[in-house]
């Protein structure tokens, strides 16, 4: 039996009203082992105007590089503090701020070692299906190795590569701009 | 640890691009790049899970949430969850949200001029059962007009937000209802080429559902992506090193 994805469809400009129950932006409990970062942007157009009606979603493995999900059968710790889950709607200025942990390294391809990120969805008014990219860290030496970042093109990695703000290495800067020459990477993973 | 198993990727045209013009607010926030095509990883085949502890069994029901009833046409949602392999897909989160049956949603944002009901929220959540149904109890929403063009309405819908087992198989889509005139003219139903799959956000009426004296039925099925039988092979470089 072979059956066709349900066609994806916009969230349209009143998903708040339906989403909001499970927004999270401090994905980190208590008793949670790691770095804790606050990574803080904005959603932009390809006008440079803020998206307000934005929503991000966060999927991320906890700092020892686990997934809380029964796939990953890596002999890791869980933290029960911890589910690697976030959604975060931006405000009226299009900005979005979260708390979490930096994850440690998952597995890529061949078993290879990814370099240490956080993946995104984004959602908007306008985005007829979601749009996936990825979060990294500065500073971290296993970029320059990581598969997925090696797909991009040199000059567009940097979009998908957090700032430190301040020379602080726990309060991050990452944008999200949708559309135009500084446009974000995104990633075709399906849907 | 090998290579994963990812899960399919959709068929040519059954879902839509991201740039549709006819709908204007793609226009600014359509990637002009192409889409950077990646093998799944552990990231993509783990996701989020929200099991029974997060959810409100009352939630399914969204004209029980006040005091007196909603006005509008009863109506039950009903349907199956399935992969593409036509599994279904257990224990898995689906939430909604709509307009009143005046075609006004509970949002700062909408300043339609159509009544707010005092005795309709419009959002709720269910669980799959371990057969992947799932069964909600609302209104018939109303259609509104929207700012797109001249003398724009969006039909009558209901929005469903699916995470489905993993990161891969999140969904957000529409379902419309059987015979809305104004399904033909949405762009946003339109932004999809393939018209079968189009027309897959169409719910059926459903006599089977149907509560005599109470609710009209209907179904509508949601088919998330389905895992793949064997691993992604990564494409070789040039010279086939």
């Amino acid at each position: 039996m072979s059956l066709e994805t349900t066609t994806s469809q916009t969230v349209g400009p009143y998903f708040a009203l339906g989403l909001t129950r499970l927004n999270k932006s401090n994905l980190v409990g208590p008793g949670v082992s790691g770095e804790q970062v606050t990574i803080t942007g904005r959603v932009i157009d390809g006008e440079g105007k803020p998206v307000p009606d934005a929503m991000l979603e966060i999927w991320q493995a906890n700092s020892h590089g686990k997934y809380s999900h029964p796939e990953d059968t890596q002999d890791k710790p869980l933290e029960p503090g911890f589910q690697g889950y976030g959604r975060i709607p931006a405000d009226a200025d299009g900005k979005f701020s979260f708390i979490t942990i930096k994850p440690g390294p998952v597995p890529g391809p061949d078993g290879r070692p990814q370099a240490p990120h956080i993946a995104v969805s984004v959602f908007a008014r306008g985005l007829m299906r979601r749009l996936v990219t990825r979060i990294y860290f500065p500073d971290e030496a296993a970029n320059a190795g990581d598969f997925v970042l090696n797909l991009v093109e040199p000059a567009r990695r940097g979009t998908l590569i957090a700032k430190k703000t301040g020379g602080h290495s726990d309060t991050l800067e990452w944008n999200v701009i949708l559309h135009g020459a500084d446009e974000t990477a995104f990633f075709d993973i399906g849907l | 640890m090998t290579n994963i198993a990812g899960y399919r990727r959709p068929h040519p045209d059954t879902q839509p691009n991201h740039l549709h013009p006819p709908y204007v607010s793609s226009i600014k926030r359509a990637p002009t790049k192409p889409l950077v095509c990646m093998p799944h990883t552990l990231t993509e085949v783990t996701g989020p899970s929200f099991g029974s502890k997060s959810v409100d069994v009352k939630a399914c029901d969204l004209t029980r949430q006040h005091s007196g009833e909603p006005l509008g046409e009863r109506i039950i949602v009903s349907g199956r969850v399935l992969d593409e392999n036509g599994r279904p897909v257990p224990h898995t989160l689906v939430e909604v949200w709509q307009a009143n049956a005046a075609g006004r949603y509970v949002h700062k944002v909408d300043q339609h001029n159509a009544p707010l009901d005092p005795n309709f929220i419009g959002c709720g959540h269910i669980l799959t059962d371990s057969e992947g149904r799932y069964r909600m109890v609302s209104i018939r929403p109303g259609a509104y007009p929207w700012g797109n063009h001249f003398n724009a309405w969006r039909p009558a819908h209901i929005h469903f937000s699916l995470f489905g087992p993993v990161f891969s198989t999140r969904l957000v889509t529409q379902m419309y209802f059987p015979g809305d005139p104004l399904i033909p003219f949405d762009p946003i139903f339109n932004c999809t080429a393939d018209e079968k799959a189009r027309n897959r956000l169409i719910s059926l009426f459903d006599w089977d559902s149907t509560i005599p004296g109470n609710a009209l039925g209907y179904r509508f099925d949601i088919i998330l992506a389905g895992r793949e039988a064997t691993p992604w092979e990564e494409p070789r470089s040039n010279g086939g090193k």
